[in-house]
Protein backbone atom coordinates (compact mmCIF):
# COMPACT_ATOMS: atom_id res chain seq x y z
CA UNK A 1 0.00 0.00 0.00
CA UNK A 2 2.88 2.49 1.47
CA UNK A 3 5.03 1.78 -1.71
CA UNK A 4 1.79 2.17 -4.57
CA UNK A 5 1.25 5.25 -2.65
CA UNK A 6 4.27 6.84 -2.60
CA UNK A 7 5.08 5.61 -6.46
CA UNK A 8 1.95 7.60 -7.45
CA UNK A 9 2.66 10.48 -5.85
CA UNK A 10 5.20 11.41 -8.32
CA UNK A 11 2.64 11.02 -10.99
CA UNK A 12 -0.44 14.11 -10.10
CA UNK A 13 -4.03 12.96 -10.45
CA UNK A 14 -4.28 14.76 -13.74
CA UNK A 15 -1.22 12.72 -15.24
CA UNK A 16 -3.01 9.86 -13.77
CA UNK A 17 -5.70 10.30 -15.83
CA UNK A 18 -4.51 11.73 -18.95
CA UNK A 19 -1.88 8.40 -19.21
CA UNK A 20 -4.74 6.10 -18.18
CA UNK A 21 -4.53 4.09 -21.38
CA UNK A 22 -0.59 3.78 -21.09
CA UNK A 23 -1.49 2.97 -16.97
CA UNK A 24 -3.60 0.18 -17.61
CA UNK A 25 -1.28 -1.27 -20.19
CA UNK A 26 0.52 -4.16 -17.72
CA UNK A 27 3.73 -3.37 -19.70
CA UNK A 28 3.94 0.46 -18.98
CA UNK A 29 1.81 0.77 -15.75
CA UNK A 30 2.59 3.09 -12.69
CA UNK A 31 6.08 2.06 -13.08
CA UNK A 32 6.82 2.42 -16.58
CA UNK A 33 4.92 6.26 -16.90
CA UNK A 34 7.16 6.88 -14.09
CA UNK A 35 10.20 5.94 -16.28
CA UNK A 36 8.87 8.36 -19.01
CA UNK A 37 8.64 10.90 -16.66
CA UNK A 38 11.76 10.76 -15.20
CA UNK A 39 13.51 10.49 -18.97
CA UNK A 40 15.49 13.03 -20.77
CA UNK A 41 15.36 12.68 -24.56
CA UNK A 42 17.29 14.88 -26.71
CA UNK A 43 15.90 15.25 -30.33
CA UNK A 44 18.14 16.65 -32.90
CA UNK A 45 16.77 18.36 -35.55
CA UNK A 46 12.38 19.02 -35.06
CA UNK A 47 12.06 18.51 -38.49
CA UNK A 48 10.62 15.88 -40.67
CA UNK A 49 11.41 13.28 -38.55
CA UNK A 50 11.75 15.58 -35.28
CA UNK A 51 8.25 16.40 -35.77
CA UNK A 52 6.50 13.68 -35.11
CA UNK A 53 8.80 12.47 -32.32
CA UNK A 54 8.55 15.38 -30.52
CA UNK A 55 4.79 15.03 -30.33
CA UNK A 56 4.68 11.45 -29.47
CA UNK A 57 7.15 11.54 -26.81
CA UNK A 58 5.28 14.60 -25.52
CA UNK A 59 2.00 12.62 -25.51
CA UNK A 60 3.58 9.72 -23.83
CA UNK A 61 4.42 11.84 -20.57
CA UNK A 62 8.44 11.93 -21.45
CA UNK A 63 9.55 14.76 -18.55
CA UNK A 64 12.22 16.58 -20.28
CA UNK A 65 12.62 17.10 -24.38
CA UNK A 66 15.57 18.59 -24.92
CA UNK A 67 15.31 20.16 -28.94
CA UNK A 68 18.38 21.21 -30.54
CA UNK A 69 17.71 23.74 -33.95
CA UNK A 70 18.14 26.62 -35.11
CA UNK A 71 16.30 26.78 -37.67
CA UNK A 72 13.24 29.14 -38.69
CA UNK A 73 9.84 27.65 -39.79
CA UNK A 74 8.82 28.13 -43.59
CA UNK A 75 5.97 27.38 -45.93
CA UNK A 76 7.88 24.27 -47.50
CA UNK A 77 8.64 22.65 -44.44
CA UNK A 78 4.62 22.02 -43.52
CA UNK A 79 3.86 19.31 -46.27
CA UNK A 80 5.64 16.94 -43.22
CA UNK A 81 7.00 18.48 -40.16
CA UNK A 82 3.40 18.51 -38.34
CA UNK A 83 5.31 20.28 -34.91
CA UNK A 84 4.86 23.45 -36.84
CA UNK A 85 1.83 25.02 -38.26
CA UNK A 86 1.14 28.51 -41.21
CA UNK A 87 0.47 30.48 -37.62
CA UNK A 88 4.22 29.46 -36.78
CA UNK A 89 5.70 30.26 -40.42
CA UNK A 90 8.86 32.74 -39.77
CA UNK A 91 8.99 31.55 -36.13
CA UNK A 92 12.16 30.01 -34.88
CA UNK A 93 11.49 26.07 -34.83
CA UNK A 94 12.45 25.82 -31.36
CA UNK A 95 9.60 28.70 -30.37
CA UNK A 96 7.39 27.11 -32.67
CA UNK A 97 7.92 23.12 -31.14
CA UNK A 98 7.83 24.80 -27.60
CA UNK A 99 4.81 26.44 -28.13
CA UNK A 100 2.72 23.12 -29.39
CA UNK A 101 4.38 20.63 -27.26
CA UNK A 102 3.13 22.98 -24.12
CA UNK A 103 -0.13 22.78 -25.63
CA UNK A 104 -0.27 18.77 -25.97
CA UNK A 105 1.24 18.34 -22.82
CA UNK A 106 2.15 20.90 -19.54
CA UNK A 107 3.60 18.24 -18.04
CA UNK A 108 6.84 18.27 -20.32
CA UNK A 109 9.69 20.06 -19.50
CA UNK A 110 11.37 21.67 -23.40
CA UNK A 111 15.14 22.37 -22.88
CA UNK A 112 15.60 24.56 -26.03
CA UNK A 113 19.57 24.51 -27.53
CA UNK A 114 19.22 27.02 -30.37
CA UNK A 115 22.41 26.50 -31.91
CA UNK A 116 23.33 23.59 -34.58
CA UNK A 117 25.11 20.90 -32.99
CA UNK A 118 29.45 20.91 -33.42
CA UNK A 119 32.15 19.12 -32.21
CA UNK A 120 32.63 21.78 -30.05
CA UNK A 121 29.65 21.53 -28.11
CA UNK A 122 27.86 18.31 -28.70
CA UNK A 123 29.24 16.46 -26.33
CA UNK A 124 27.80 19.01 -23.48
CA UNK A 125 24.68 19.00 -24.21
CA UNK A 126 23.94 15.12 -24.92
CA UNK A 127 25.79 14.16 -21.93
CA UNK A 128 22.35 15.21 -19.63
CA UNK A 129 20.50 13.11 -21.39
CA UNK A 130 19.63 9.70 -21.67
CA UNK A 131 19.07 9.08 -25.38
CA UNK A 132 19.38 10.75 -28.37
CA UNK A 133 17.12 11.26 -31.54
CA UNK A 134 18.56 11.20 -34.64
CA UNK A 135 16.59 13.84 -36.66
CA UNK A 136 19.08 16.04 -38.73
CA UNK A 137 19.20 16.44 -42.39
CA UNK A 138 22.85 15.64 -43.32
CA UNK A 139 26.10 13.36 -42.66
CA UNK A 140 28.25 15.68 -41.16
CA UNK A 141 25.57 16.04 -37.83
CA UNK A 142 24.51 12.53 -38.52
CA UNK A 143 28.56 10.77 -37.79
CA UNK A 144 28.76 13.69 -35.17
CA UNK A 145 25.99 12.47 -33.34
CA UNK A 146 27.31 8.97 -33.54
CA UNK A 147 30.49 9.34 -31.99
CA UNK A 148 29.20 11.40 -29.50
CA UNK A 149 27.01 8.68 -28.00
CA UNK A 150 29.07 6.43 -28.73
CA UNK A 151 31.96 8.09 -26.46
CA UNK A 152 29.41 8.98 -23.76
CA UNK A 153 27.57 5.15 -24.32
CA UNK A 154 24.01 7.04 -25.09
CA UNK A 155 21.70 5.14 -27.29
CA UNK A 156 21.23 6.81 -30.65
CA UNK A 157 17.70 6.28 -31.99
CA UNK A 158 18.63 6.42 -35.76
CA UNK A 159 16.34 7.21 -38.74
CA UNK A 160 16.99 7.92 -41.76
CA UNK A 161 14.86 9.27 -45.00
CA UNK A 162 14.72 9.83 -49.00
CA UNK A 163 11.64 10.25 -51.55
CA UNK A 164 10.02 7.26 -50.55
CA UNK A 165 12.44 4.70 -47.96
CA UNK A 166 13.37 5.22 -44.97
CA UNK A 167 15.83 3.44 -42.29
CA UNK A 168 15.75 3.53 -38.77
CA UNK A 169 17.72 1.58 -36.25
CA UNK A 170 19.00 1.72 -32.69
CA UNK A 171 23.30 2.90 -32.35
CA UNK A 172 25.56 2.56 -29.44
CA UNK A 173 24.09 0.42 -26.93
CA UNK A 174 26.12 -1.31 -24.30
CA UNK A 175 26.55 -4.18 -26.74
CA UNK A 176 25.36 -3.20 -30.23
CA UNK A 177 26.74 -1.74 -33.23
CA UNK A 178 26.76 2.12 -34.04
CA UNK A 179 26.29 4.08 -37.21
CA UNK A 180 29.71 3.91 -38.85
CA UNK A 181 29.62 -0.61 -38.45
CA UNK A 182 26.21 0.05 -41.35
CA UNK A 183 28.20 2.85 -42.98
CA UNK A 184 31.84 3.74 -42.13
CA UNK A 185 32.38 6.85 -44.19
CA UNK A 186 30.14 9.50 -45.89
CA UNK A 187 29.24 9.27 -49.57
CA UNK A 188 31.45 12.04 -51.17
CA UNK A 189 28.90 15.56 -51.16
CA UNK A 190 26.60 15.86 -53.93
CA UNK A 191 26.63 12.34 -54.54
CA UNK A 192 23.33 11.31 -52.49
CA UNK A 193 20.77 14.32 -52.95
CA UNK A 194 18.98 15.85 -50.05
CA UNK A 195 15.31 15.96 -49.55
CA UNK A 196 15.46 19.69 -50.66
CA UNK A 197 16.66 18.69 -53.70
CA UNK A 198 15.23 15.25 -54.57
CA UNK A 199 11.93 15.67 -52.77
CA UNK A 200 10.43 13.10 -50.37
CA UNK A 201 7.10 11.94 -49.39
CA UNK A 202 5.31 14.56 -46.30
CA UNK A 203 3.97 11.25 -44.71
CA UNK A 204 7.75 9.35 -44.72
CA UNK A 205 8.93 11.19 -41.92
CA UNK A 206 5.85 10.46 -40.12
CA UNK A 207 6.28 6.74 -40.98
CA UNK A 208 9.82 6.75 -40.00
CA UNK A 209 9.78 9.12 -37.15
CA UNK A 210 7.24 7.37 -34.82
CA UNK A 211 9.23 4.41 -35.69
CA UNK A 212 12.25 5.89 -33.82
CA UNK A 213 9.51 6.93 -31.16
CA UNK A 214 8.82 3.84 -30.32
CA UNK A 215 12.10 2.56 -30.06
CA UNK A 216 12.94 5.76 -27.42
CA UNK A 217 9.76 4.76 -25.58
CA UNK A 218 10.98 0.76 -25.68
CA UNK A 219 14.31 2.21 -24.12
CA UNK A 220 13.08 4.25 -21.59
CA UNK A 221 10.39 2.00 -20.34
CA UNK A 222 13.05 -1.73 -20.76
CA UNK A 223 10.61 -3.36 -22.79
CA UNK A 224 10.62 -5.44 -26.26
CA UNK A 225 13.42 -5.95 -28.52
CA UNK A 226 14.99 -2.83 -29.60
CA UNK A 227 16.01 -2.58 -33.38
CA UNK A 228 19.77 -1.99 -31.83
CA UNK A 229 21.46 -4.72 -34.08
CA UNK A 230 19.00 -5.13 -36.91
CA UNK A 231 18.45 -2.16 -39.56
CA UNK A 232 15.10 -1.33 -40.88
CA UNK A 233 14.03 -0.84 -44.10
CA UNK A 234 10.97 0.99 -44.99
CA UNK A 235 9.34 1.32 -49.05
CA UNK A 236 6.50 3.27 -48.94
CA UNK A 237 5.65 2.36 -52.81
CA UNK A 238 5.94 -1.45 -52.26
CA UNK A 239 4.58 -0.64 -48.74
CA UNK A 240 7.86 -3.52 -47.52
CA UNK A 241 8.83 -3.34 -44.46
CA UNK A 242 12.41 -5.72 -43.79
CA UNK A 243 14.98 -6.30 -40.83
CA UNK A 244 18.48 -7.07 -41.68
CA UNK A 245 21.22 -8.12 -38.95
CA UNK A 246 23.50 -5.42 -38.73
CA UNK A 247 26.98 -6.36 -36.82
CA UNK A 248 29.01 -4.92 -34.74
CA UNK A 249 31.98 -4.56 -36.60
CA UNK A 250 35.11 -4.66 -34.23
CA UNK A 251 37.25 -2.99 -37.06
CA UNK A 252 34.68 -0.27 -36.41
CA UNK A 253 37.20 3.00 -35.29
CA UNK A 254 34.28 4.28 -32.95
CA UNK A 255 32.89 1.22 -31.25
CA UNK A 256 35.19 -1.26 -32.31
CA UNK A 257 38.63 -0.62 -31.91
CA UNK A 258 37.59 3.04 -30.21
CA UNK A 259 40.80 5.18 -32.03
CA UNK A 260 38.16 8.08 -32.24
CA UNK A 261 38.62 9.18 -28.61
CA UNK A 262 37.41 12.81 -29.54
CA UNK A 263 35.03 14.11 -31.49
CA UNK A 264 36.53 15.18 -34.78
CA UNK A 265 36.06 17.69 -37.62
CA UNK A 266 33.26 16.25 -39.35
CA UNK A 267 32.72 19.37 -42.07
CA UNK A 268 36.77 17.74 -43.00
CA UNK A 269 35.35 14.12 -43.49
CA UNK A 270 32.57 14.22 -44.72
CA UNK A 271 34.56 16.23 -47.41
CA UNK A 272 31.82 19.46 -47.17
CA UNK A 273 34.75 22.34 -46.95
CA UNK A 274 36.51 20.78 -49.85
CA UNK A 275 33.82 20.37 -51.84
CA UNK A 276 32.68 24.03 -51.21
CA UNK A 277 36.06 25.23 -51.92
CA UNK A 278 35.98 23.12 -55.29
CA UNK A 279 32.46 24.26 -56.47
CA UNK A 280 33.69 28.52 -55.59
CA UNK A 281 36.63 27.80 -57.61
CA UNK A 282 35.04 25.93 -60.53
CA UNK A 283 32.38 28.39 -60.81
CA UNK A 284 34.75 31.67 -60.46
CA UNK A 285 34.89 30.99 -64.41
CA UNK A 286 31.29 30.90 -65.69
CA UNK A 287 30.23 34.16 -66.47
CA UNK A 288 26.79 35.24 -64.83
CA UNK A 289 24.30 37.53 -65.71
CA UNK A 290 21.50 38.20 -63.24
CA UNK A 291 17.73 37.87 -63.82
CA UNK A 292 17.23 41.88 -64.00
CA UNK A 293 19.89 42.36 -66.43
CA UNK A 294 18.26 39.15 -68.09
CA UNK A 295 14.83 41.00 -67.66
CA UNK A 296 16.20 44.19 -69.81
CA UNK A 297 17.86 41.98 -72.57
CA UNK A 298 14.25 40.58 -73.36
CA UNK A 299 12.41 43.88 -73.43
CA UNK A 300 15.07 45.38 -75.62
CA UNK A 301 14.43 42.77 -77.89
CA UNK A 302 17.83 41.29 -77.90
CA UNK A 303 18.59 37.85 -79.94
CA UNK A 304 20.01 35.14 -77.70
CA UNK A 305 19.10 31.33 -76.68
CA UNK A 306 17.63 30.58 -73.05
CA UNK A 307 18.05 27.42 -72.07
CA UNK A 308 16.46 25.87 -69.11
CA UNK A 309 18.80 22.62 -67.56
CA UNK A 310 16.06 21.53 -65.14
CA UNK A 311 14.16 18.07 -65.29
CA UNK A 312 10.65 17.83 -67.12
CA UNK A 313 8.29 18.01 -63.51
CA UNK A 314 10.37 20.96 -62.72
CA UNK A 315 9.21 22.71 -65.88
CA UNK A 316 5.65 21.71 -65.61
CA UNK A 317 5.49 24.16 -62.44
CA UNK A 318 7.30 26.88 -63.86
CA UNK A 319 9.24 28.23 -66.42
CA UNK A 320 10.17 30.97 -67.91
CA UNK A 321 9.25 33.00 -71.29
CA UNK A 322 11.06 31.59 -74.52
CA UNK A 323 12.96 29.38 -72.37
CA UNK A 324 13.80 26.31 -74.24
CA UNK A 325 14.15 22.70 -72.04
CA UNK A 326 17.36 20.95 -72.30
CA UNK A 327 17.92 19.07 -68.96
CA UNK A 328 21.24 18.96 -67.79
CA UNK A 329 22.00 15.15 -67.86
CA UNK A 330 21.10 15.53 -72.51
CA UNK A 331 23.12 19.36 -72.71
CA UNK A 332 25.74 16.91 -74.20
CA UNK A 333 23.76 14.95 -76.73
CA UNK A 334 21.43 18.38 -77.42
CA UNK A 335 24.99 20.16 -78.48
CA UNK A 336 24.17 19.80 -82.47
CA UNK A 337 21.20 21.56 -81.89
CA UNK A 338 23.04 24.82 -80.29
CA UNK A 339 24.83 27.52 -82.47
CA UNK A 340 27.37 28.67 -80.27
CA UNK A 341 27.66 31.93 -83.00
CA UNK A 342 24.54 33.26 -81.14
CA UNK A 343 24.67 34.00 -77.17
CA UNK A 344 23.30 31.42 -75.05
CA UNK A 345 22.15 32.01 -71.63
CA UNK A 346 20.97 28.90 -69.36
CA UNK A 347 19.27 28.61 -65.79
CA UNK A 348 18.06 26.33 -63.23
CA UNK A 349 16.08 26.61 -60.28
CA UNK A 350 18.97 28.40 -58.35
CA UNK A 351 22.07 28.74 -60.46
CA UNK A 352 24.12 25.44 -59.35
CA UNK A 353 23.20 22.81 -62.55
CA UNK A 354 22.96 25.41 -64.60
CA UNK A 355 26.77 26.97 -63.81
CA UNK A 356 27.56 22.99 -64.63
CA UNK A 357 26.08 23.41 -68.03
CA UNK A 358 27.89 26.66 -68.89
CA UNK A 359 31.17 24.73 -68.00
CA UNK A 360 29.62 21.83 -70.43
CA UNK A 361 28.82 24.25 -73.54
CA UNK A 362 32.37 25.78 -72.29
CA UNK A 363 34.14 22.97 -72.32
CA UNK A 364 32.93 22.20 -76.32
CA UNK A 365 33.91 25.50 -77.42
CA UNK A 366 30.77 27.68 -76.68
CA UNK A 367 32.29 31.08 -75.92
CA UNK A 368 29.15 33.55 -75.38
CA UNK A 369 27.57 31.42 -72.85
CA UNK A 370 26.08 33.03 -69.28
CA UNK A 371 24.50 31.60 -66.30
CA UNK A 372 21.28 33.49 -64.72
CA UNK A 373 22.34 34.09 -61.10
CA UNK A 374 20.08 32.58 -58.43
CA UNK A 375 17.89 30.72 -61.04
CA UNK A 376 14.12 31.34 -61.92
CA UNK A 377 14.12 31.09 -57.91
CA UNK A 378 15.42 34.64 -58.27
CA UNK A 379 13.96 35.41 -61.00
CA UNK A 380 10.40 35.00 -59.29
CA UNK A 381 11.90 37.29 -55.81
CA UNK A 382 14.04 40.10 -58.24
CA UNK A 383 11.31 40.32 -61.36
CA UNK A 384 8.37 38.20 -62.10
CA UNK A 385 6.29 37.37 -58.75
CA UNK A 386 3.60 36.04 -60.03
CA UNK A 387 5.94 32.92 -61.46
CA UNK A 388 5.67 30.46 -58.29
CA UNK A 389 8.87 29.11 -56.34
CA UNK A 390 9.19 25.56 -55.13
CA UNK B 1 23.67 -19.02 -60.24
CA UNK B 2 20.77 -16.66 -60.73
CA UNK B 3 20.23 -14.18 -57.50
CA UNK B 4 17.40 -11.15 -57.32
CA UNK B 5 18.91 -8.00 -56.30
CA UNK B 6 16.88 -5.36 -55.18
CA UNK B 7 17.94 -1.41 -55.23
CA UNK B 8 16.29 1.36 -53.07
CA UNK B 9 14.94 4.09 -55.32
CA UNK B 10 17.62 6.65 -55.52
CA UNK B 11 19.54 3.69 -57.71
CA UNK B 12 16.77 2.54 -59.95
CA UNK B 13 16.37 4.79 -61.80
CA UNK B 14 19.54 4.08 -63.02
CA UNK B 15 18.38 0.56 -64.03
CA UNK B 16 14.94 -0.49 -65.26
CA UNK B 17 13.82 -1.80 -62.29
CA UNK B 18 14.39 -1.79 -58.81
CA UNK B 19 14.44 -5.42 -58.95
CA UNK B 20 16.80 -7.14 -61.17
CA UNK B 21 17.75 -10.15 -61.99
CA UNK B 22 21.51 -11.46 -62.58
CA UNK B 23 23.54 -14.45 -62.34
CA UNK B 24 27.17 -14.48 -60.70
CA UNK B 25 29.01 -17.58 -58.36
CA UNK B 26 30.29 -14.76 -56.22
CA UNK B 27 28.72 -11.26 -55.09
CA UNK B 28 30.83 -9.74 -56.56
CA UNK B 29 30.49 -11.21 -60.09
CA UNK B 30 26.86 -10.92 -59.80
CA UNK B 31 27.35 -6.97 -59.29
CA UNK B 32 29.58 -7.45 -62.14
CA UNK B 33 26.76 -8.68 -64.30
CA UNK B 34 24.61 -5.28 -63.33
CA UNK B 35 26.86 -2.88 -63.94
CA UNK B 36 27.76 -4.49 -67.48
CA UNK B 37 24.25 -3.98 -68.32
CA UNK B 38 23.97 -0.82 -66.57
CA UNK B 39 26.61 1.50 -67.43
CA UNK B 40 25.02 4.57 -65.21
CA UNK B 41 24.45 2.46 -62.07
CA UNK B 42 27.71 0.62 -62.16
CA UNK B 43 29.62 3.63 -60.70
CA UNK B 44 27.35 3.74 -57.96
CA UNK B 45 27.28 0.23 -57.35
CA UNK B 46 31.47 -0.44 -56.77
CA UNK B 47 34.38 2.35 -57.20
CA UNK B 48 37.13 1.81 -60.23
CA UNK B 49 39.02 -0.89 -59.12
CA UNK B 50 35.34 -3.11 -58.79
CA UNK B 51 35.68 -2.32 -55.00
CA UNK B 52 32.34 -2.01 -52.54
CA UNK B 53 32.30 1.61 -50.98
CA UNK B 54 31.99 2.63 -47.63
CA UNK B 55 28.71 3.95 -48.09
CA UNK B 56 27.36 1.69 -50.02
CA UNK B 57 26.50 -1.91 -47.87
CA UNK B 58 25.35 -5.26 -49.70
CA UNK B 59 23.27 -7.48 -47.60
CA UNK B 60 23.14 -11.16 -48.84
CA UNK B 61 19.84 -12.63 -47.84
CA UNK B 62 19.67 -10.50 -44.14
CA UNK B 63 23.62 -10.31 -43.98
CA UNK B 64 26.18 -8.17 -44.43
CA UNK B 65 28.73 -9.44 -46.72
CA UNK B 66 31.26 -7.27 -45.23
CA UNK B 67 31.49 -10.16 -42.92
CA UNK B 68 31.09 -12.69 -44.88
CA UNK B 69 33.77 -12.39 -47.64
CA UNK B 70 32.48 -8.75 -48.98
CA UNK B 71 32.46 -9.63 -52.97
CA UNK B 72 34.13 -12.99 -52.19
CA UNK B 73 31.08 -14.05 -50.93
CA UNK B 74 29.56 -17.02 -52.90
CA UNK B 75 25.70 -17.24 -53.54
CA UNK B 76 23.15 -19.86 -53.84
CA UNK B 77 20.80 -19.86 -56.52
CA UNK B 78 17.50 -17.87 -55.16
CA UNK B 79 20.09 -15.47 -53.03
CA UNK B 80 18.54 -12.10 -52.60
CA UNK B 81 21.26 -8.70 -52.52
CA UNK B 82 19.93 -6.01 -51.31
CA UNK B 83 21.66 -2.74 -51.53
CA UNK B 84 21.66 -0.22 -48.63
CA UNK B 85 23.28 3.01 -49.22
CA UNK B 86 23.56 6.41 -46.94
CA UNK B 87 20.69 8.68 -47.14
CA UNK B 88 21.09 11.21 -44.63
CA UNK B 89 17.50 12.91 -45.02
CA UNK B 90 15.63 14.04 -42.07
Amino acid sequence: MSTTASAAAELSNEEIFRYSRHLILPEVGLEGQRKLKRARVLLVGVGGLGSPAALYLAAAGVGTLGLVDFDVVDATNLQRQILHGTSTIGKRKLDSARERIEDLNPNVKVEAHETPLTSRNALEIIRTYDLVVDGTDNFQTRYLVNDACVLLGKPNVYGSIYRFEGQASVFATADGPCYRCLFREPPPPGLVPSCAEGGVLGVLPGIIGTIQTTEALKLILGIGESLAGRLLLVDALRMNFRTLNLRKDPQCPACGTHEITELIDYEEFCGVRQAAAADAAAQSGVPEITPKQLAARIARGDDFDLIDVREPHEWDIARLPGARLIPLATVIEALPTLDSARDIIVHCKVGARSAKAVQQLQASGFKKVWNLAGGITRWSDEVDPSLPKY
Amino acid sequence: MAVTLFLPTVLARLADSGTLKSEGDTVGQVVENIAGRYPDLAPRLRDEKGDPYAFVTFYLNDEDIRFTGSFKSPVKDGDELTIVPAIAGG
